[in-house]
This record gives structure tokens, C-alpha cells and sequence, in this order.
């Protein structure tokens, strides 16, 4: 493969909140606001969304049968300004812990004035993850990426989601 | 931040973040269209569908190729810009979730703190 860079995920969001309470709310009420259909297997009825506050903390997510799925790693965490997470799930859903296989996720809460603070994201090394062979081919169609994207797309967005097969 | 920055930023902050954007991927997640067969299909010149195909190029989100004296764009699905798109809508609508509960923890602890009206003036309507 290739190594070809990509330009990071970049999103900022100004919050009417402050900064101690926003960052108090993304990692410890991180199970609060988390997109809870974002999880990887099939068939598990997630029950909580953790992150654990220090660094080498886990990022996972528990399913109702018990079963923990380490999907992410503190990088950094120096309340309340930033957070460093390391993102382990690989282009083909796979988890691989290898370092030279996860990209970084840094969020920033800066104060913005008035009890408001400007929070922004930045996803960067995704060219790290491994992908699947052959995405434009079967994983493309409709059981593939663009058919859970456009799901997930309808589901933030209010709609009811999509059924596979349906444009 | 100054127009100028925030236009020179606009290609990596929210490349998706602009309705008419969004609407040009949906067209393209369809099927391949050139610059004019877009323009028809959205309220918007000519010129402006070309601005916002060339955000959405530096973005990794769409190529083009040449098809006779036209440019035809398309969704970019190889694996990187499939992924990058993916995480890119999954911030996206985190990041709306976590400013709303940012928000209502932040008004409950305001309520909590500041519990007699006298305190509370200027929030009066």
C-alpha cells in the first residue's frame, strides 16, 4: 500500500458552557452524548460509553452481555483544556491496538468569553488505518460504507433510517 | 478571524458543514454529474457548484475526469476517502450531541448555583 496523507477531520463547535464544564461533560458524561448506533459488531445493545481520565486510559464501550470493546486510548489529558485520544478501529472495523495502525483525535476547549468556549476537533494520520482491499467494489454497495454512512446521516439528521437497497 | 482566513480554512474546517455541499455529495453518491448537470439540479450558479467542488476536491471528498470537453465529478471511494468521510459526518453529529449536553449541564449548574431570583435579573425577559 501506498502511504499517502490525507487532510485531517477539522470541526470546531463555540458552546454556551464553560470550559471546565465542557470538558467535564466530554470525558466523564461522555456516555451522555455519544452517538450510541457508533459501535462496532453486530447484534450488541450497548449499555455504557466510557473514557478513562488519565493517560493510557481506555476509551470502550460495554455491551449488555458484559463484553468490553477497547476501541480508543488517552493519548493526553490535561483538564481542562485538552484531550489526545489515539483511535484504534481500522478501515475494515477491525480493532488493532498497534500504534503504527491508530490515528489521533485532539479536542482543545478554549474560553470564548461570556461562559462560552470554543471546542475544536481535529482527527488527523487516518492514512495510519488499515483499509479494506477493495473498497470500491462489494464493501461499496449497498451493505458497505456509503449505506451505513447514509444511515447514520439519517439517523443524526431525524430521518428514518434508510433500508439497504434503498438510494 | 478574518474572511480571508476563514475562506483559505474552509476546505479542511467543514468541507460538509455547508448545506449546499452536502447537497452536491448526495447528487454524487448517486451517480457521477458534470459542473452544468449539478447547477441545474441546485439553486445555485454555475460558478458557485464549481467554488464548492473544488472545497470539496481539496477535501478528499470527490475526483473528476475528463469525458470529452467536460470535467464529470464523482464521489472519491477509495478506502482513505471513504473512511475520512465517515469519521468526518460520525464528528460531525458528535459533536452537535456534545455541545447540546455541554449545554444543558451548564444551565443546570447555573440553576443550581444562582437559586434566588434576585440573582437572576438579567436573565428576566
Amino acid at each position: 500500500m501506498t502511504t499517502q496523507s490525507i487532510a485531517p477531520v477539522v470541526h470546531e463547535r463555540t458552546v454556551r458552557a464553560p470550559v471546565d464544564t465542557c470538558f467535564r461533560v466530554f470525558v466523564d458524561g461522555f456516555g451522555t452524548w455519544w452517538p450510541t448506533e457508533h459501535h462496532i459488531g453486530e447484534n450488541r445493545e450497548i449499555t455504557a460509553f466510557t473514557i478513562e481520565p488519565f493517560v493510557g486510559g481506555r476509551c470502550f464501550d460495554t455491551d449488555s452481555e458484559g463484553t468490553e470493546c477497547h476501541w480508543g486510548t488517552v493519548l493526553a489529558y490535561e483538564p481542562p483544556t485538552k484531550l489526545v485520544l489515539a483511535w484504534h478501529i481500522q478501515g475494515d472495523w477491525q480493532v488493532n491496538l498497534d500504534p503504527a495502525k491508530q490515528s489521533e483525535v485532539t479536542i482543545t476547549f478554549t474560553d470564548a468569553g461570556n461562559g462560552t468556549t470554543t471546542l475544536r476537533l481535529e482527527h488527523a494520520r487516518i492514512e495510519r488505518h488499515d483499509l479494506p482491499e477493495n473498497v470500491a467494489g462489494p464493501v461499496a454497495s449497498d451493505g458497505g460504507w456509503p449505506f451505513i454512512m447514509g444511515r447514520f446521516a439519517d439517523r443524526v439528521e431525524g430521518r428514518e433510517p434508510r433500508e439497504a437497497g434503498v438510494d | 478571524m478574518s474572511t480571508d482566513q476563514a475562506l483559505l480554512e474552509a476546505p479542511v474546517l467543514d468541507a460538509v458543514g455547508d448545506g449546499t455541499r452536502r447537497a452536491i455529495l448526495d447528487l454524487l453518491a448517486r451517480s457521477p454529474r458534470s459542473v452544468g448537470e449539478l447547477a441545474a439540479e441546485l439553486p445555485v450558479s454555475r460558478p458557485a457548484v464549481s467554488l464548492h467542488l473544488k472545497v470539496l476536491r481539496e477535501a478528499g471528498l470527490v475526483t473528476s475526469s475528463a469525458a470529452g470537453t467536460r470535467n464529470v465529478y464523482r464521489l472519491d471511494q477509495t478506502g482513505l476517502a471513504v473512511l475520512r468521510r465517515y469519521l468526518d459526518r460520525l464528528w460531525d453529529a458528535a459533536l452537535d450531541r456534545f455541545a447540546a449536553a455541554a449545554e444543558a449541564t451548564a444551565l443546570a449548574e447555573a440553576a443550581w448555583n444562582a437559586p434566588h431570583p434576585e440573582n437572576q435579573g438579567d436573565t428576566q425577559p
